[in-house]
């Protein structure tokens, strides 16, 4: 717990101390701040329409759901700004230690190589949820002016952080196969655009097979939560896809001592 | 408190190290010596726990280096040939992570620390951040990141490695200081530094211990004779064979220009030729200019030792 806590504090020191995540959380505030506007500007557009055409119809205007016209809609384009967002933040991780030689350092004190990677990995995730919930403000300001269901924006990010528990640990594991981190970024990016896109090749596939691909999707797991649906399914499957990447991560890592 | 038996490395095919044994007693400063890619790098990587041997065994402080590892790195203080900093973080800081890795209490942590710094010099800088160190400070800063848990072996890897006169001196009084305390490996390719600093030699070429001793114990054991230097005025071809009539002369050779006339004497080990070979200059009509004799430097062990494997 004691070394835990070391390495935790030591990443995130070294997080907060360079500009890497100011810069990433600047970027990724002011990006998603843009997306959320237009939306919510599109959505008031098309009140104002169907407002108009009402009146002039004389008819009963249509009920507009909030949360499937804003809320879902700003969740279906936040997805993948995440898959950008957390390789940036898992790059360097092993690539540097690997670089600087630090790593020379960890492998030779009395802390095992779980106890580094699960500091490495918490504060991580500690960023990735502390810039996830700032996006929750612009929540806060749809319910100033509007009464959105607050369930499925809550399981939606709920859903979320177990999204960004699969990402940081799919590119903990690049950052660990390299000591170069342009190749970490890459490998992360190919690994979690593969598992996005994977249940498209299922339309192609065999009954079983297509269930299996569509099962190994990112994307498909994620719609439930945005819907407020809790699954034990989904949550399994971010929890096993992580543990996997872990558990490969510390091999890797690990891989130095057996290789004789 | 170290026993390496018999401990090989290889990568693949390339054999780095190879049947390496030797015996470091408690308190001893011990100088690794070797040319580049000798091995000394891989040696101390598999006495840090970092790199597994491929053969045979060693123990630090009694515990074996592959089954009680996590034992043997309690123990263990490191300094790899490129120090393992953090460059963003700040002295104080950086040694604080180190000292809570390696297992130091929290009630001993700041005392740890400012013994550390105090020791190696770097209190004054204890809130700079790394990466505005120059090159001879983050030496230090890497020195006290393996002294911060008191340990009771530390294995230098080239400590005294790109820096300056001044700071090299500097370095080596700290490590001199460390002897006695502690159990100190350091590994080197300047040789003075090796005769300064450690009571205890082993060179190491091409992966296997070509000798081991003292710094006395290893000249005296490869002296093939004692050599003159004689500057010697007249034709060479006549002084050379004046030379060789002397007794107890093995070898003559010229050093420098031809013309010069300095002559290198090998005599047999024991002998002073220079009484008699003084004598015969001066009867054969020749102007002695100088005559001294020379010791076997460091280098010349080095050399010889480094360098039989190419005669062979």
């Amino acid at each position: 717990m004691r070394n835990f806590l070391a390495v935790y504090s030591k990443e995130m020191r070294s997080y907060f101390v360079s500009p890497v995540a100011y810069v990433i959380a600047g970027v990724f505030l002011f990006l998603s701040g843009y997306l959320f506007r237009n939306i919510l500007m599109q959505f008031n557009m098309l009140c104002l329409q169907l407002g108009q055409r009402a009146q002039q119809m004389g008819g009963q205007m249509p009920a507009l759901n909030l949360n499937e016209m804003v809320v879902v809609q700003f969740f279906a384009v936040m997805d993948f700004i995440w898959l950008l967002i957390v390789p940036m933040l898992t790059m360097r991780l092993y690539a540097e230690e690997k670089k600087t030689g630090t790593i020379e350092l960890l492998m030779t004190s009395p802390i095992s190589s779980v106890e580094v990677l699960l500091g490495k990995f918490f504060a991580c995730f500690s960023l990735y949820s502390i810039i996830v919930s700032l996006t929750m403000v612009y929540f806060v300001i749809l319910e100033a002016y509007g009464s959105p269901d607050w369930g499925p924006i809550f399981s939606g990010y709920l859903g979320y952080l177990f999204l960004g528990a699969t990402f940081i640990s799919v590119g903990i594991l690049a950052s660990a196969l390299t000591e170069n981190q342009i190749v970490a970024v890459l490998l992360s990016f190919g690994i979690l655009l593969l598992f996005w896109l994977i249940d498209w090749s299922a339309s192609f596939a065999g009954p079983t097979a297509a269930k299996i691909l569509q099962y190994m999707s990112f994307i498909e797991h994620l719609e439930d939560f945005q819907r407020g649906v809790i699954d034990s399914k989904d949550v399994v499957f971010y929890l096993s896809f992580s543990f996997f990447c872990l558990f490969l991560t510390t091999r890797v890592v690990e891989s130095r001592r057996w290789r004789r | 408190m170290i026993e390496v038996n018999e401990l090989s490395k290889s990568y693949g095919e390339v054999v780095a190290v190879e049947g390496v044994s030797f015996n470091v007693k408690k308190g001893t400063i011990l100088g690794f010596l070797g040319p580049n890619g000798a091995g000394k790098t891989t040696t101390m990587r598999m006495l840090t726990c970092y790199l597994p041997p491929s053969g045979g065994s060693a123990k630090v402080a009694g515990y074996d280096v592959v089954e009680e590892s996590m034992e043997v790195r309690r123990r263990i203080g490191y300094l790899p040939e490129q120090p393992p900093l953090y460059l963003d973080m700040t002295v104080r800081s950086y040694l604080r992570f180190v000292a809570r890795i390696k297992g130091v209490t929290s009630s001993q942590l700041n005392g740890r620390i400012d013994d550390t710094m105090e020791k190696t010099g770097i209190a004054h800088h204890q809130n700079t951040v790394i990466s505005h160190l120059s090159k001879g400070y983050k030496q230090r800063v890497g020195l006290a990141q393996a002294l911060v848990h008191n340990p009771e072996v530390l294995v230098l890897d080239e400590p005294t490695v790109g820096l300056d006169p001044k700071q090299i001196i500097e370095i080596r009084e700290v490590i001199k200081g460390l002897g006695g305390q502690h159990t100190v490996i350091l590994s080197t390719h300047i040789l003075p530094e090796v005769s300064m600093t450690c009571e205890q030699i082993i060179i190491i070429n091409n992966g296997r211990i070509a000798g081991e001793g003292t710094p006395e114990s290893l000249m005296a054991q490869l002296k093939e004779g004692e050599v003159l230097r004689a500057d010697i005025g007249g034709p060479s071809d006549a002084v050379n064979a004046l030379i060789r009539g002397v007794e107890g002369v093995i070898d003559v050779s010229r050093e420098g220009d031809v013309e010069r006339g300095v002559y290198l004497v090998t005599s047999v080990p024991g002998s002073d030729v220079r009484d008699a070979l003084a004598r015969e200059v001066i009867g054969g009509g020749y102007t002695l200019r100088e005559l001294r004799s020379l010791d076997m430097t460091l280098e010349d062990i080095f050399l010889r030792l480094t360098t039989e494997e190419v005669k062979a």
